[in-house]
């Protein structure tokens, strides 16, 4: 398919930009979750923010009075592409934690314009880190039981209780939470979403140790934590449509769907070749691995097939699909399978801990292995997904309890 | 459905209110119950060829309308639904495929407009034994004075019966070589095979078949890699079908799901339930991936076909041996009965999944073309 005048002009700027800006030392990095490595990659990477920044590039398809370029889906893609050529990635929806991906698109969605204004153009740019505080220790799957209470105080609401799960609370600057509100209402209907700063007295923040090790997760503490009224987002007890929309962000930004990222992975079947061996004729030496191997294989590119193939249905349109819990689902096969196989390949070495008699990568899959269980749990579970496709795709009969 | 084209979109509509008019399972049902040897009712296939679908391939200097495979596939998912049965795969697609592909300008002057007016029925016969296994084929073309002479068997051929015409591969001193052989060419004899899924299959055996050497397709010899790129082209639009069979499967179970009552409550609520059919859906989103990526990349001449055919057939099979499966034991007892339709579409499932390589040759042709 040829590509229109316009959109090929958007693409030599494009690459002209990024020749220009992109600094040669970041080529093939990325950044993770952790925002460790974003001290280890240094002056560079706070230059490369500053000026993806300034081109509104952070969050491209938000309207630039926001901080976003205002582009469109195929003007994303073709900045992608050319982003991947040279081995760039866009380090702000990492930095801004649940900035870009989630809280942004609901802000924009449900926010008044003065919290657009107020909210948005720090997420575009990187500089505002942000968490959510979703689940509690009583509340996982079954996320409108919740109790974090907000008290109304005249201009303000003062927050009590605990969240779980808040993804790099301990590094955010600012949180979106869901509160009770109302306490007599059927519980989806006494729930209200709040924006409040981290840094104040009545917020703690301890990380959890996961059978990864480390993790970017946290348990916050509210105790008398302000949220202004102003910040409230949606009307008040109208959280949990606020919420809906905002978990339909996340089921989007976990189908597997990435943007442009440095670094290129080895072949799984080139991995296997090392580790395995092959015989005479080239094949894996292990019949039932390659086997497994191809199906996976094969497995992985309907996977990609797939998001192609809804982009391309959408024509360009899309926002939230329908299809973004199957995605959800598939990715999460698609990424627990590969680590399972991963670890099967490299054997031994695949199984140890720490030390030096294992690579980076060996011990680096042991803990990919590790923390990729909780694909299936968080974002709405494996189950939760399968909930939402038969009632709400396939239009079956509500299976779980009423609330 | 992938992204289509406003004709593609018509062609959609057009077949699927034609199948469900005059060729559905109902009809199908009929056929078998007769008994009828070419096993298809034979003003149904020429409504197919009135209604132009045997030219989908065919260039326009030819009489056809060039749609594509897409175009084709889209078509052929719809006649999957309702098991509509005729030569239209076996001649317009895989016989215009050889046609196209290893034909000289000749061949394709003297067998396509007739592909396309019906009044010539092609069919591949590739298979010797049990299994679809083209590189180990045995059939054996001797060079004789003015041609070459054939001996050996062909089984499973898709539409043996009523085919006029054959597309043979053969080995020859040096390798494969296809030939267009005329089906009542003297020597041939046909066995009419009556398998699980009721459509026409023969068995074809070749004593001493003398054939002009204007019959070879393409070169002498060459022939291995020709029929590769058929062989993907049939596993592309079965693959097509075959969806089109899991699709009404899915939706024959998910109307049963939502109207069966037991324990004073529609079946559909019950979470075990309810997640199986959200689990055969996600597999039927992926499959469809898979399919339509696959048809569109002969179309677009792409690099990965091979590839790209033997994901589709493959994850096309796994979804119809489960699909059809879970038709019958989501509907219980009334889908062990003959008077139920289910049965045909398990029936269906299992030889449509065998035809052109199983999921097991699929899996096996991926890894070996990703150099595994």
């Amino acid at each position: 398919m040829s590509e229109s005048s316009e959109l090929s002009d958007f693409r030599e700027s494009a690459s002209a930009w990024l020749s220009e800006n992109f600094p040669a030392s970041l080529a093939g990095k990325s950044v993770g979750m952790e925002g460790e490595s974003v001290a280890a990659l240094g002056d560079d990477l706070t230059a490369w923010r500053q000026r993806l920044a300034e081109q509104g590039w952070g969050a491209p398809t938000w309207p630039r009075e926001y901080g976003g370029a205002g582009l469109s889906h195929p003007q994303v893609k073709v900045l992608n592409q050319e982003m991947e050529k040279v081995g760039a990635f866009n380090p702000i929806p990492m930095m801004a934690g649940m900035g870009v991906t989630m809280v942004g698109p609901t802000v924009l969605e449900y926010g008044t314009e003065d919290q657009k204004l107020k909210h948005l153009p720090g997420i575009a740019s990187g500089e505002i880190r942000w968490c959510l505080g979703l689940s509690e220790p009583n509340a996982g799957s079954d996320l409108a039981s919740l109790s974090t209470k907000a008290e109304d105080n005249g201009d303000q609401f003062v927050l009590n209780g605990q969240k779980v799960w808040t993804s790099g609370a301990d590094i955010s600057q600012w949180c979106g939470a869901l509160v009770r509100t109302d306490s007599k209402a059927k519980k989806r209907d006494g729930i209200s979403f709040v924006m409040l700063p981290m840094d104040q007295s009545g917020v703690e923040t301890r990380p959890i140790k996961l059978i990864a090790g480390a993790s970017p997760f946290c348990e916050t503490y509210f105790n008398n934590a302000i949220a202004e009224k102003s910040d409230l987002l949606g009307k008040l007890n109208d959280g949990w449509s606020v919420v809906k929309r905002l978990l339909q962000h996340e089921r989007q930004s976990q189908t597997g769907a990435r943007g442009p990222s440095g670094a290129k992975p080895v072949p799984l079947q080139e991995m296997a070749k090392k580790y395995v061996g092959t015989n005479a004729d080239g094949t894996l030496a292990d019949v039932d691995l390659r086997v497994r191997l191809a199906s996976h294989l094969m497995d992985s590119k309907a996977h990609g097939l797939t998001i192609g193939r809804i982009t391309a249905e959408a024509r360009g349109n899309v926002e939230v699909s329908a299809a973004a819990s199957i995605l959800k689902n598939s990715a999460t096969h698609v990424a627990q399978t590969k680590s399972e196989l991963t670890m099967e390949i490299m054997g031994a070495q695949g199984l140890g801990w720490e030390g030096a008699e294992f690579s980076s990568e060996e011990l680096g899959s042991v803990r990919e292995w590790l923390f990729g269980k909780a694909m299936s749990i968080y974002g709405g579970s494996f189950e939760v997904q399968n909930n939402i496709i038969s009632k709400n795709i396939l239009g079956l009969p509500e299976t779980t309890q009423k609330g | 459905m992938a992204a289509l084209t406003e004709e593609q979109s018509m062609l959609k509509d057009q077949a699927s209110a034609w199948v469900v008019e005059q060729s559905p399972v109902a009809s199908f049902r009929e056929m078998r119950d007769s008994g009828v040897e070419t096993a298809f009712i034979p003003t149904t296939w020429q409504s197919m060829v009135d209604m132009g679908w045997t030219g989908i391939l065919v260039p326009e200097q030819y009489g056809g309308s060039d749609l594509g495979y897409l175009t084709f596939g889209v078509v052929l998912e719809q006649l999957g639904r309702q098991l509509a049965a005729s030569p239209l795969y076996a001649s317009a697609l895989v016989g215009a495929s050889a046609v196209l592909i290893a034909g000289s300008d000749e061949q394709k002057q003297s067998l396509l407009p007739k592909i396309v007016d019906g009044t010539e029925i092609l069919t591949l016969a590739v298979d010797e034994g049990a299994h679809h296994a083209p590189a180990d084929l045995a059939l054996r073309a001797e060079a004789s004075a003015d041609g070459f002479v054939l001996n050996g068997t062909k089984t499973l051929v898709v539409e043996g019966l009523s085919a006029t015409t054959l597309v043979v591969a053969a080995r020859t001193a040096n390798g494969i070589t296809l030939f267009v052989v005329p089906a009542d060419a003297p020597g041939i004899t046909r066995q009419r095979l009556t398998m699980l899924d009721s459509r026409g299959y023969a068995n074809v055996a070749f004593a001493d078949v003398a054939i002009p050497a204007s019959a070879v397709l393409g070169t002498v010899d060459q022939g291995a890699e020709p029929l590769d790129a058929i062989l993907d082209r049939a596993r592309a639009g079965l693959a097509a079908e075959m969806l089109g069979t899991a699709a009404q499967a899915f939706d024959l179970t998910l109307d049963y799901l939502k109207t069966r009552e037991q324990f004073g409550r529609v079946i559909g609520s019950f979470q075990a339930l309810g997640h199986r059919a959200a689990g055969l859906f996600t597999s039927m989103e992926l499959t469809r991936s898979c399919m339509e990526a696959a048809l569109q990349a002969i179309d677009a001449k792409a690099e990965n076909v091979p590839e790209m055919c033997a994901l589709s057939k493959c994850k096309v099979g796994d979804f119809l041996h489960e699909m059809s499966n879970q038709l019958i034991q989501i509907h219980g007892g009334i889908g062990m009965t003959d008077e139920f339709d289910a049965g045909f579409y398990l029936k269906r499932a299992r030889v449509a999944e065998h035809l052109f390589g199983n999921q097991a040759f699929h899996r096996e042709r991926y890894a070996t073309l990703l150099g595994f």
